[in-house]
């Protein structure tokens, strides 16, 4: 409401305040044609001496000062991306050479896994085959000594064979007669 | 009653001789709208000049809003008229600049008593100097129109494309719009200051009379104060986007001319 109220008591107060104005000069300002040549000469030198300033120098100044620096901008980044191919190169040689040292380190630990191996081989055989005469000799022992035990249960049954045989008959049986008794029993 | 009179809201349009001057048979006189035209003129050297004093790869503040000032300039002329567009650059620089510090400086309020020859002025709310910043675009564009394109430029009147009998009616009506176009341009600028003075002036006046009258209508004085407050931003608004308008109009009849014979 207060807007278009104001814009019509603005209406009427410039229409009114034209009139007055119009009579009090006659007319608008704008209108007064002595004034023209004044107002085109000092637009003239000011715009002349305007543009003849920004063309000539300010103008170049600041177009100079962006495109440096845009060409600066352009070399930094071709720099930086010089500088970043070069780190990663460098980051590809480093991993190059940490993958060799790996391989090279696992090659001397196989090596010396081998060379481990036939060493405890051969130390294991060596003690198999000692101890394998010992078991031999040890058995070789055992036997004689079964062999020894079986040969005097032997001569002590055939003993006891004769001196049973001659208590019952009275008579000494021949040494072949008791080792065929005896061997018909043994069977 | 007399002492609580606010000034006619054309008083600030009236033009004032300062320094009398004369060439020949000619008035050249220095006079408030030559020093308005001085004081703006003589502000943007000063500040270009402050700018471009140490143009640097880093910018301090006034070399970045120049730069922001060139760029968006520069970008307007790209955008409208192409490359070719690049040997206008200064000329439409220099006019948006001016226009634009020239309406900006306008609204600076004038100090209470100061004679009427200090008060602020609006040099482009005199139709004779936008008319003269109009005609000189049009010249331009009617000069280069044909040093670029010989009679080619006259293809502007009668585009291609177009059924012969058309031609008819079409060529005066371009004939017409293109002589319109100096006029359309100076009066838009002119009327837009023109109008808004008057109405800030008219909302300033009314503060004045209603202070003056006393009682309950000085308090209803604020009801025109915040009026005046909200029409001076809006003037603002108003002084840039005419400045930016003629700019642009300025690249688009140029680009008339740089283009008239591929139409």
């Amino acid at each position: 409401m207060s807007v278009f109220a104001l814009a019509t008591m603005a209406a009427a107060a410039a229409e009114e305040a034209a009139h007055d104005a119009a009579e009090a000069s006659g007319g608008l300002p704008q209108l007064d044609m002595s004034t023209w040549p004044s107002q085109l000469f000092w637009l003239a030198v000011t715009f002349g001496i305007l543009y003849w300033l920004m063309a000539g120098r300010f103008l170049p100044a600041i177009g100079g000062a962006i495109e440096e620096r845009r060409d600066r901008i352009a070399d930094d980044l071709d720099q930086a991306s010089d500088f970043k191919r070069q780190a990663d190169d460098a980051e590809d040689a480093y991993n190059q050479s940490l993958a060799d040292a790996k391989a090279k380190a696992q090659g001397i630990a196989a090596d010396t896994r081998t060379e481990v191996d036939a060493e405890i081989a051969e130390m294991q055989a060596e003690t198999d085959a000692k101890l394998q005469s010992k078991l031999d000799a040890a058995e070789a022992r055992i036997n004689d000594m079964k062999k020894e035990a079986t040969a005097k249960v032997d001569e002590a049954a055939a003993d006891a064979t004769r001196a049973i045989v001659e208590r019952l008959i009275d008579e000494a049986p021949t040494d072949d007669a008791v080792a065929r008794a005896m061997t018909n029993v043994a069977r | 009653m007399q002492t609580f009179r606010a000034a006619s809201p054309m008083e600030q349009f009236e033009i004032i001789n300062l320094v009398d001057l004369s060439l020949g048979s000619i008035d050249i006189s220095l006079t408030n709208s030559a020093l308005w035209m001085l004081i703006c003129t003589g502000a943007i050297i000063i500040f270009f000049a402050a700018a471009t004093r140490r143009a640097a790869i880093i910018p301090n503040r006034l070399q970045s809003t120049a730069e922001v000032l060139y760029e968006f300039v520069s970008d307007l002329v790209r955008d409208t008229i192409g490359t070719e567009g690049r040997k206008f650059f200064p000329y439409v620089f220099t006019l948006f600049l001016w226009i634009l510090i020239a309406n900006l400086f306008g609204l600076i309020p004038t100090l209470p008593g100061l004679p009427h020859a200090a008060h602020t002025f609006t040099t482009t709310s005199h139709l004779i100097v936008t008319l003269a910043l109009s005609m000189l675009t049009i010249t331009i564009v009617i000069v280069y129109g044909f040093w670029k394109n010989g009679f080619k430029f006259l293809k502007l009147f009668a585009p291609s494309g177009v059924p012969p009998l058309m031609y008819i009616l079409l060529v005066p009506i371009e004939v017409v719009s293109f002589l319109s176009r100096p006029l359309s341009l100076a009066i838009r600028l002119f009327a837009n200051m023109f109008a808004g003075h008057i109405i800030l002036k008219l909302f300033a006046g009314f503060v004045v009379s209603l202070v003056g009258a006393g009682g309950f209508l000085s308090v209803m004085g604020l009801l025109p104060f915040l009026g005046a407050v909200a029409v001076t931003a809006l003037e603002f608004l108003v002084a840039f986007l005419q400045a930016y308008v003629f700019a642009i109009l300025t690249c688009i009849y140029l680009s008339d001319a740089a283009h008239a014979a591929d139409h």
